[in-house]
């Protein structure tokens, strides 16, 4: 049995006591949510934090919920709660086709869709997942709350937006891609070595057309082949304001691929990597792109 | 009858498990001990808790190969939990620096000179938790003088390859041994003759058991008495006691090995390991007993491994694919010591049978070993000593030849296959297969699979492909496999000095329910209910009233344990003879209770009656009550029935099958999903149908981690690639499909009942059924296992990798 090296533990009874909690100990104190990226990386002691702050009783950050023009997802939620819930998967069917791939059923069971995002692993499924949704990161610190894009989240592996002293609070979508308007809708497509591991690429696409079938918009998310942001941003600028056809949506396939940086590892070598980043991303704008005329037939 | 006569059947406890009732003997039935398993009541050695018990943590090598300068252990000692440190020095001091091997090499138990692969043992830690001895392991400090390692087997005999055992004097290379089996000159002649010759580069990768229970001891030497306790996660108690009395010099009377629960072993439990060592240095050191638990990554980067064969066969043969001749060149990397445990005198354990199951009438096979900056092993996870190998490289050369000339690989086998009249068959390298109808299995598992219109199927879908560019392609692929398994006898096998044998002792207790006592260990494979069965068939007592004890030096018959799936061979006849023993005696007990002479008796399930009066008759149960009562014993009976059987195999057992795999590749991904498999096994005899088919299920989902997603590769550094869960992935259910299971029996003739082991089977066959199905998906002549979704890609691209390196 690995064995963690020592450190305290102080349970969070807020957001704001989790913020004063890690102000007071700084920057060698870790917040703890489900724990399935921390608590194995300290049994391996590639991380020693002297205090845990435990956030895993604080209701503020649950739930799952439409709230105006977004919905919100706290950062507390698991992810099975983010795969069993309708109104999640009604509006964004990505989130289901992502949950459905990350890890195993006892991993979901406790891990967090905060905890996934602050991890910042380059092969998380989550993080593509929110940045094709141009979702909205809500962070909170002594100093107040703020709001940080996706698409300025991540600051590297690893690395995010969320300051030493703040806390994640939740994530929000905005409704304007929602799979229940017309020619909207979105999917998410990985490929794995074994049910269970980390992607060794995926690609998640939102798409919305109107009714010539031109993209009004379009976000691609690519996992684990050094897109910056996750991102394929230059493949969505060609689709944007274009038909959606066969052809380009293979040529977006191709930029997206040209346009990342993966790198070799027992996974994969670079050249299947990107191949797989641009034809994931087709497949993903596929069937995005089935779901929204299904969508559309199923309302007329 | 018996059950009123058994005490031990009531005032039971209601148990949920009851209700299913037991055959008397042979038959389905629900494991004996799934009871406590399924309630998580097993005690594993990690369960063990001593009073005063302290524990123990390894420091490893983060280096291939490198000297060591200098060790410091000053910090570590200062820890106020720490009651020992051992290094290398302390061992050398004792002399139990180095240890022998099973393969006539030496092993270091902690690193004195250099480290020579990543993760070696270098100090050994005591403290008063599991906690303090890991955080004592940060406060030794190590100097290290980094080495060029030498990773590539390819490269080890390079003249300008680093020798990695220099400690040996005048060792200049890291050549350990030539070894050739079969006749070169008659091979060389058939191939000069063939009208064909289809020859292929193999690797069959370094993979690792990985049991779900690491290995793990605890050891507890009495100061007083002098006698050493060991509770160790061993295959072989009774050799491991040898061992351990060898090694550190206490007489076997004074050392008790004891194997509780074992959660899987697959060959990874039957070596003594430097930890195991260390924790009996240490409790003779502290006067306390010292647990020792590997890790996750400990297990999978220092203890022993399997395969790692790179094999270049060549394969002889008529132009419509009659095969007239079979060559191999092995080159087998051994890491850094010679350490394989196998109980063969040949250094590629039983590698030459790789002419499997077909008529090869010329055959010839050199393997070379070589040391690498790995760790040692070579001979684990259910290889029957390396017939895996064989069995892939054979299976795989007959699919190259059917590739290249343009046949159906189905009919390539079936004009190859050992006939039923050509046994009992002595094959080109020597061995002499007992019994085996080939064709009946074979014909069985094709037309389960409905090989026709797969390949009809097949077709359908190459046609839509070509027309589309669109979906998976399908590909089907066949093995054909025979094992050896069960060794002895003991004149041709022993393992270090002991000769292959395993021994039962019976006890009838007065009221007639038994216990067994055997020399083999289950890890899993559910002997408790198969032995108690062997035992009821014979003698006629329910398998619940027969408790079968292993795993308990003290309590149970020297023998050399379970591996290469010789339990039932081996240990198994060994209980069906002693129950014969049982038997022959009540019947000379019956005949003086019923007063007529013991010819006069025939014996039915469980009773004696007189010949022609079933009414005159005394069941086995009143026969044991009276062999221990006042009842005038006949000649021949010293009272009760025990008996005690040595069992010394003539030969081995052969069981065979006809496996076949359908897989659906996706080409623009490179995933590939089992579809369905097939496996038709011959095993002899079934004791448990049940028992049998989860053994096959085990294997088969082996073979498809194999094939698809296991391997330790390492990089240029020597760095284990493959060190955890993560990264040494092992197949689940999601990849599994439903089995489709079916069976022939053909009874191993020289076995009391007939059965032949089943241990390894689907182990061994598996792999190349799932390979030559993903190729004929693809339509690739040969790309080595792993065929994960980036080699199935890349193998596509005309561009296999090499699966043993760091992709680049």
């Amino acid at each position: 049995m690995q064995v963690p090296a020592h450190f305290e533990y102080q349970r969070a009874t807020s957001v704001e006591d989790a913020i004063a909690l890690l102000e007071r100990y700084g920057p060698e104190s870790r917040i703890v949510a489900g724990g399935h990226s921390l608590i194995p990386m300290m049994k391996l002691r590639l991380a020693q934090p002297e205090l845990l702050v435990d956030i895993n009783g604080l209701a503020d950050l649950g739930g799952i919920s439409l709230a105006g023009d977004v919905l919100r997802i706290g950062a507390m939620v698991r992810h099975a709660e983010l795969l069993a819930s309708v109104t999640a998967g009604t509006h964004f069917p990505l989130l289901h086709d992502a949950e459905r791939v990350i890890a195993d059923p006892v991993v979901r069971n406790r891990g967090t869709v905060g905890g996934s995002v602050c991890q910042a692993d380059p092969s998380e499924d989550l993080s593509a997942a929110f940045t094709a949704l141009r979702a909205t990161a809500v962070i909170e610190g002594s100093a107040g709350v703020r709001r940080v894009p996706m698409r300025e989240f991540f600051h590297g592996p690893y690395q995010t937006a969320v300051g030493p002293a703040e806390v994640l609070v939740e994530l929000q979508i905005p409704l304007s891609n929602s799979a229940t308007l017309a020619g909207s809708s979105s999917a998410y497509l990985k490929v794995d070595r074994r049910a269970g591991d980390w992607a060794v690429a995926a690609a998640a696409a939102v798409l919305r057309i109107d009714r010539d079938s031109v993209v009004t918009e379009v976000g691609i998310g690519l996992t684990a082949v050094g897109a910056r942001q996750f991102a394929a941003v230059e493949a969505e600028d060609f689709l944007r304001g274009r038909q959606l056809t066969g052809e380009h949506i293979a040529e977006a396939g191709d930029i997206a691929a040209q346009h990342c940086s993966p790198v070799a590892d027992q996974r994969g070598p670079v050249d299947y990597k990107r191949h797989l980043a641009g034809e994931l991303a087709r497949r993903a704008l596929h069937a995005a792109a089935a779901r929204a005329d299904l969508a559309i037939i199923g309302r007329l | 009858m018996t059950a009123a006569l058994t005490p031990g059947t009531s005032g039971r406890r209601p148990d949920p498990f009851a209700g299913h009732a037991s055959p008397m003997g042979h038959g389905n039935m629900v494991r004996k001990e799934d009871a406590r398993f399924l309630r998580g009541r097993g005690r594993f050695v990690d369960d063990i808790r001593l009073p005063g018990m302290l524990h123990g943590a390894v420091l490893r090598s983060p280096y291939a190969h490198a000297r060591i300068l200098s060790i410091d252990t000053g910090g570590a000692e200062s820890h106020p939990k720490v009651r020992a440190v051992i290094t290398g020095a302390d061992l050398e001091r004792r002399g139990m620096a180095w240890i022998p091997t099973l393969s006539h090499d030496v092993a270091a138990v902690l690193a004195t000179d250099k480290v020579r692969y990543q993760g070696q043992e270098v100090a050994f830690v005591v403290a008063e938790d599991r906690y303090a001895a890991r955080d004592a392991l940060s406060l030794i400090e190590v100097e290290y003088e980094p080495l060029e390692p030498v990773i590539d087997a390819h490269r080890a005999l390079a003249p300008d390859a680093p020798v990695i055992r220099d400690e040996i004097p005048g060792r200049t290379d890291n050549h350990i041994f030539d070894w050739e089996a079969g006749d070169a000159a008659a091979t060389e002649a058939a191939f000069a003759a063939a009208e064909h010759v289809s020859s292929c580069e193999m690797l069959y990768p370094r993979v690792h058991p990985a049991p779900l229970e690491t290995c793990g001891i605890v050891a507890d030497l009495d100061p007083v008495s002098g006698r050493l306790v060991v509770y160790a996660t061993a295959q072989a108690p009774h050799a491991h006691r040898a061992l351990y009395s060898g090694i550190i010099g206490i007489p076997e009377n004074r050392i008790r090995i004891i194997s509780p629960d074992i959660g899987g072993g697959f060959g990874n439990k039957v070596a003594i390991y430097p930890g195991y060592l260390c924790a009996v240095i240490a409790t003779s050191i502290t006067g306390a007993p010292v647990k020792w638990t590997e890790d996750r990554s400990e297990n999978l980067m220092s203890t022993s491994f399997a395969r790692d064969f790179h094999m270049r066969g060549e394969i002889a043969a008529t132009r419509d694919g009659r095969i007239q001749g079979l060559r191999v060149q092995v080159l087998a990397d051994h890491g850094a010591f010679n350490g394989t445990s196998q109980p063969s005198k040949f250094p590629a354990g039983f590698f030459h049978i790789f002419t499997g199951s077909y008529s090869v009438p010329a055959a010839h096979c050199t393997v070379r070993g070589v040391y690498t900056n790995k760790a040692p092993g070579g001979v684990a996870y259910a290889c029957s000593f390396r017939i895996t190998e064989a069995s892939y490289l054979v299976e795989r050369l007959v699919d190259v030849l059917a590739f290249d000339l343009g046949l159906d690989a189905a009919e390539v086998r079936r004009r190859n296959l050992l006939r039923p009249e050509q046994f009992p068959y002595r094959c080109a390298t020597g061995w002499e297969y007992d019994s085996g109808d080939y064709p009946r299995a074979f014909e069985l598992a094709l037309e389960m699979a409905g090989y026709d219109e797969l390949r009809r199927e097949q077709a359908r879908g190459r046609r839509t492909r070509a027309e589309t560019g669109e979906g998976t392609v399908m590909g089907i692929g066949l093995s054909f496999f025979t094992e050896a398994v069960g060794a002895g006898p003991r004149k041709d096998m022993d393992i270090g000095g002991f000769g292959m044998a395993d021994a039962a002792e019976l006890r009838v207790h007065p009221t007639g329910s038994a216990e067994l006592r055997l020399s083999c260990m289950s890890q899993g494979q559910g002997h408790e209910t198969t032995f108690a069965q062997i035992v009821s068939e014979e003698l006629g007592i329910s398998p619940d009233d027969i408790e079968v004890i292993e795993g308990d030096t003290d309590r149970t018959p020297f023998g050399l344990g379970t591996y290469g799936s010789r339990s039932t061979p081996v240990s198994g006849a060994a209980a069906v003879m002693a129950a014969r023993k049982v038997r022959e005696r009540a019947r000379l007990v019956a005949a003086a209770m019923l007063e007529v002479s013991a010819d006069d008796l025939v014996w039915d399930k469980g009773r004696f009656h007189v010949r022609g009066d079933r009414a005159a008759g005394v069941g086995i149960g009143e026969i044991a009550l009276a062999a221990h009562s006042g009842l005038e014993l006949p000649e021949g009976v010293e009272g009760q029935l025990d008996a005690t059987c040595v069992y010394n195999p003539p030969n081995l057992t052969f069981p065979f099958g006809a496996y076949l795999c359908v897989v659906d590749v996706d080409p623009g991904t490179g995933q590939v999903t089992v579809r369905r498999f097939v496996a038709v096994d011959d095993c002899g005899v079934r004791i448990n149908p049940a028992i049998v088919e989860g053994q096959v299920h085990g294997g088969l989902a082996d073979g498809i981690g194999m094939a698809l997603m296991e391997v330790m590769a390492f990089d240029t550094d020597g760095n284990h690639l493959g060190a955890s869960f993560m990264d040494y992935l092992l197949p689940t259910s999601m990849e599994c499909p439903s089995w489709e299971l079916g069976k022939t029996v053909t009874p191993s003739p020289h076995h009391p009942i007939g059965a032949k082991g089943i241990g390894e089977s689907a182990t061994v066959g598996s792999p190349a059924a799932v390979v030559n199905a993903v190729l004929d998906a693809i339509g690739v002549r040969h790309a080595d296992m792993p065929l994960t979704p980036a080699h199935v890609w890349s193998a596509i691209q005309g561009r296999p990798l090499r699966t043993d390196l760091a992709i680049g």
